[in-house]
């Protein structure tokens, strides 16, 4: 095994324990730094720097966040009396990006995994109830992942939340826009027949 | 390095790189096979939900040389959507996985278990019965051939019932007064256990949700986890119950 001067083989094994990287990728990007201008690598640091210096969760929504709250929950322009339930802080930039939705959002920080041992302590749900008061929330849309443990999740909310007298409801469940019907699963196409609507004739 | 067809019940899926997921399945014919499956997480994979935990498939998979095979096909045989879309159900069809997950080789064929775990899937399905995860713990012990013996003591071999009043699965099965170990069990739960492994189990599946069948999940929980020597977490962590 050939042996590089210290620096080097701790950047390599740095860069290894990234998700996705293996030792060979490692030892590319590595010697990628080592070549390229003393600016572009710098630049890189000073941002991994800045990520762990700066930025840290909201305190309401526990999105990331630059200040005390996160830049959706600073918006005065946002309505109050809404929240959107999502597993991660990349799910709020899926849902922003359809711009269908103005009010605010909660991240749980993952969903109910009982066979990774996740339960509902692991997760901020204490939070989000304690924002139901404060912040006079009368719906909050279940927007975590169509998967077992995203269900199993909103289900567990649901139960929970339903009896408090407030709104919850689940993102619909159906086709893909440009899917094919032949190559539907049985339980999406089943959800999106028992999820079908009068079209509207505007 | 060839393909292959089977039928299995995918028991957990992990996420790979981008989009893909490796896949835990119980085969019929393969014993327990973890293949990759891409692009799952893609909104308009092919797999859709049909990879999900608790899904009973046919499938077309490739088996390379490495420990990892790949799904080319899936079609769905069941989902028990009854089971996924009830939280209490979710937990029972958990823990059954969680449990056929540790008991399962790769590359050793166990078609008794296979058809035990569809069998317990389909009942969970029909009925929300507080008996079919303890029923299914107590019967994958008898087919690992560490089934707890309830005739009689098994240390002095007392057979009075209203004297057999403890449970240790160290010990292998019922203790009576005078040997006594481990947990205390009710003789209603021994009745319940002798019936669920001699035949009975349509009746035990059944009995409505009470303490007496809190009692024997308790004990078929305690016996499997000594079993596998290991906390079964979807049982502990409380979350779906």
């Amino acid at each position: 095994m050939p042996l590089y001067p210290g620096p080097l083989q701790d950047l390599i094994d740095e860069m290894g324990r990234l998700p996705g990287i293996g030792p060979k990728s490692a030892q590319r990007i590595t010697f990628h730094l080592l070549k390229s201008p003393a600016e572009d690598a710098m630049r890189l640091a000073q941002a991994i720097v800045a990520v762990k210096e700066r930025i840290s969760l909201c305190e309401r929504c526990f999105d990331v966040a630059e200040d005390t709250y996160c830049v959706i929950c600073n918006d005065d322009r946002r309505q109050t009396g809404t929240i959107c339930v999502v597993e991660e802080a990349k799910d709020i930039v899926s849902v922003e990006r359809t711009g269908q939705f103005s009010g605010r959002y909660h991240v749980l920080q993952g969903s109910l995994n009982p066979i990774e041992g996740v339960g509902p302590e692991q997760l901020r749900i204490k939070e989000l109830l304690a924002r139901l008061e404060e912040e006079d929330v009368q719906e909050l849309i279940l927007c975590t992942n169509p998967n077992l443990e995203g269900e199993a999740t909103a289900m567990y909310l649901a139960r929970l939340l339903q009896p408090l007298g407030l709104s919850v409801t689940r993102i619909a469940s159906g086709l893909p826009v440009g899917g094919d019907l032949e190559y539907a699963d049985d339980l999406t196409l089943a959800r999106a027949l028992e999820g079908r609507r009068e079209i509207g004739n505007a | 390095m060839s393909l292959f067809r089977d039928r299995g019940v995918v028991l957990r899926t992990m996420r790979l790189g981008e989009a893909d997921r490796i896949v835990t399945l119980l085969t019929e014919s393969h014993g327990k096979v973890r293949a990759v499956a891409k692009g799952v997480r893609r909104t308009k994979s092919k797999f859709g939900s049909r990879l999900e935990p608790l899904s009973h498939v046919a499938l077309l998979g490739w088996q390379g040389r490495g420990d990892l095979d790949i799904v080319n096909q899936v079609e769905v045989i069941d989902t028990f959507r009854a089971v996924r879309e009830d939280l209490d159900r979710i937990g029972a069809g958990l823990s059954m996985l969680e449990v056929v997950d540790q008991v399962a080789q790769e590359q050793h064929a166990n078609p008794a278990l296979y058809r035990m775990l569809v069998g317990a899937l389909g009942a969970l399905a029909q009925a929300n019965s507080p008996m079919v995860s303890p029923a299914f713990f107590l019967k994958v012990l008898v087919l690992e051939g560490t089934a707890p013996y309830l005739d009689g003591c098994v240390s002095c071999g007392e057979e009075d019932e209203a004297l057999l009043v403890a449970f240790d699965l160290l010990e292998g099965g019922v203790l009576c007064r005078s040997c006594r170990r481990g947990r205390p069990l009710s003789p209603e739960a021994l009745v319940l256990m002798r019936r669920t492994l001699g035949g009975g189990l349509a009746g035990v599946l059944g009995e409505p949700r009470s303490p007496l069948t809190d009692e024997v999940m308790t004990v078929a929980t305690e016996a499997m986890e000594i079993h596998l020597d290991r906390r079964l977490r979807s049982v502990r962590s409380g979350t779906l119950a």
